[in-house]
């Protein structure tokens, strides 16, 4: 399965007119990766060189404020090339009332950085996405399993770990 | 200079004050807390990974079972997420039905965490009130839902049975006595000398580090930040009612606890404003195919058993795509985002949970507090050990 990120097959308005957009088109054009939209939700899909800098971008613009993390997770794929993740960070500006996703993509090996200096929530989020997709994020100040006892043997939320768990506690 | 010496101290799993299983190792400087570590994990039962192995409606029982004393609102933020992907249409007695139960589902999680609070702080009584009260919000769950508790009572496209005949003058009945019950908590704790010196001060966050350590719903709103997303993002039948969101600027659990004693207020004045004028007409939508035909139907009608057979079989399949859907539960922004590929099984399921988030606070909250304070600090954050684990 080959990657098309600026697939645009659902129906809604058009993705570029999100005022997110519009201002990363203009000053991030580089590590814009592509952008999508499903159910009127609005994406864009960066790169890990390149998260840092826009998510915090995105919190300081004053045009944008996105100042509200609601949630960091990922999605596996595993036929996909090149990139079997997508981390995905929920961002909500409380000000504006404005939703917003963004999405790393992230190959087996590869590390994306810790957004706990943008948004300290991203914390235990982020440890829950390391505990269940095997994720790692670079500087995050305490990288433990979170619901999974120590010493767990795989992640299980990957598509290939197997329901009933590999060994029974 | 003082010696000073760190003990480290275990609380937990099993501890009364910890509403399930939440284990803290507390580093303490004679009583003071110098450091909190919350080790979860204990309820994980993986609901997550159950679910993308299960059909959408098979999912639904799972979202009752997280925030157990808040089943009602869990329910239909799944469902709404569901809907959002399917694309199809509420009709509005169902949305009306569903808002006057998840505000039924406020108070109850509301007086739960309030009554337990208390108890924690010594006010033993006060959970007794409280669950008194809550015995009337169960009933009106029993007859409508079936269930007092795990409801599963939402469906795509509406809810998955009728109201009785009579229920609004029995929520009627509770709206009117329930008022003067939330006079006598007040009268109780308000300005209790006891209650204020226990949660006064205690626990404090300011509405910068609300705002970056992601609270959420009451816990957020007593720290001053203006937000909620029944007024801001209107979902279900909000944006035909007026009410007040209450906001406190102390960041402390007293206010946390005047926040909720508010809330409940405006619950009741919320559902005083639509039970008298739901409207007619069916209570889920089935013409967009996505639900079990009715049963009579089934057994004269080859194409009803046909819809039937095929959706027990197959189940509904969402067109490929994902949706973001939150709203605002009892304890703060319950989110659920999904992705289809176009099967009949969620592609990537996954929770927002208010309270595990809620609960990273405990780490700035409890600092510099006294040790008895954690307990009273837990309580005004109304944990819920089945969300934050899942």
């Amino acid at each position: 399965m080959s990657i098309d990120w600026n697939r645009q097959n659902f129906s809604g308005e058009d993705p570029e007119q999100h005022p997110a957009v519009v201002a990363l088109r203009a000053k991030h054009g580089a590590g814009l990766i592509g952008v999508g939209i499903s159910r009127g939700e609005v994406w864009a899909v960066v790169s890990p060189e390149n998260a840092i800098e826009i998510l915090t971008f995105l919190r300081d613009d004053p045009g944008l404020s996105f100042d509200y993390l609601s949630d960091v997770t990922a999605v596996h794929w595993p036929d996909r090339d090149g990139a079997e993740f997508d981390v995905v960070y929920q961002l909500y500006s409380i000000g504006k009332k404005v939703r917003f996703r963004v999405k790393v993509p992230l190959s087996q090996d590869q590390e994306t950085g810790t957004v706990t200096g943008i948004w300290p929530t991203a914390e235990w989020l982020e440890r829950e996405v390391f505990d269940m997709f095997g994720i790692r994020f670079s500087g995050h100040p305490d990288q433990r399993r979170i619901l999974n006892p120590e010493g767990f043997d795989g992640h299980p939320l990957r598509k290939e770990f197997p329901l009933k768990g590999r060994v029974s506690w | 200079m003082a010696r000073q010496e760190i003990m480290t101290i275990n609380m937990g799993p099993h501890h009364p004050s910890t509403h399930g299983v939440l284990r803290l190792i507390l580093e303490l400087d004679g009583e003071v807390v110098v450091n909190v570590i919350p080790d979860i994990g204990y309820l994980h039962r993986g609901v997550e990974k159950l679910s993308e192995n299960r059909k959408y409606l098979q999912a639904l029982p799972l979202t009752d079972r997280m925030d157990y004393l808040g089943p009602g609102s869990t329910n239909l933020a799944y469902i709404l997420a569901v809907e959002k992907l399917l694309g199809i249409d509420v009709p509005p007695r169902a949305r009306y039905i569903r808002t006057i139960i998840a505000e039924l589902t406020r108070i109850n999680s509301h007086l739960l965490g309030l009554g337990s609070c208390a108890g924690d702080c010594g006010a033993v009584s006060m959970l007794l009130y409280t669950l008194r009260e809550r015995e009337g919000v169960l009933d009106l769950f029993e007859e409508t839902t079936g269930q007092r508790m795990m409801l599963s009572y939402t469906r795509p496209g509406g809810v998955a049975n009728d109201i009785l005949p009579g229920f609004e003058e029995r929520v009627g009945a509770f709206l009117d006595k329930f008022p003067g019950k939330i006079d006598e908590y007040e009268r109780l704790l308000t300005k209790n000398r006891i209650w204020i010196k226990r949660q006064k001060g205690v626990g404090v966050v300011s509405r910068e580090q609300a705002i970056a350590l992601g609270l959420s719903g009451p816990v957020a709103r007593g720290s001053g930040v203006d937000w909620d997303i029944r007024r801001d993002e209107p979902y279900e039948a909000y944006d035909e009612v007026e009410f007040k969101v209450p906001v406190k600027t102390d960041g402390d659990a007293y206010s946390r606890y005047l926040v909720r004693i508010e809330e409940m207020r405006q619950s009741v004045h919320i559902i005083r404003q639509l039970i008298n004028k739901i409207p007619d007409g069916p209570y889920i939508n089935r013409a967009a195919k996505y639900m079990y035909p009715e049963k009579e139907r089934v057994k004269d009608s080859m194409e009803a058993m046909i819809h039937h057979f095929k959706l027990v079989v197959e189940g509904l399949a969402p067109p490929e795509g994902e949706a973001y859907s939150t709203i605002e539960g009892p304890k703060g922004e319950i989110g659920f985002y999904l992705v289809s590929d176009g099967s009949p099984h969620p592609y990537r399921f996954r929770i927002r949970p208010p309270t595990f988030v809620n609960l990273q606070s405990i780490m700035t909250m409890a600092k510099g507090n006294m040790l008895a304070d954690v307990v009273a600090i837990i309580g005004s954050i109304d944990i819920v050990l089945g969300e934050i684990d899942r």
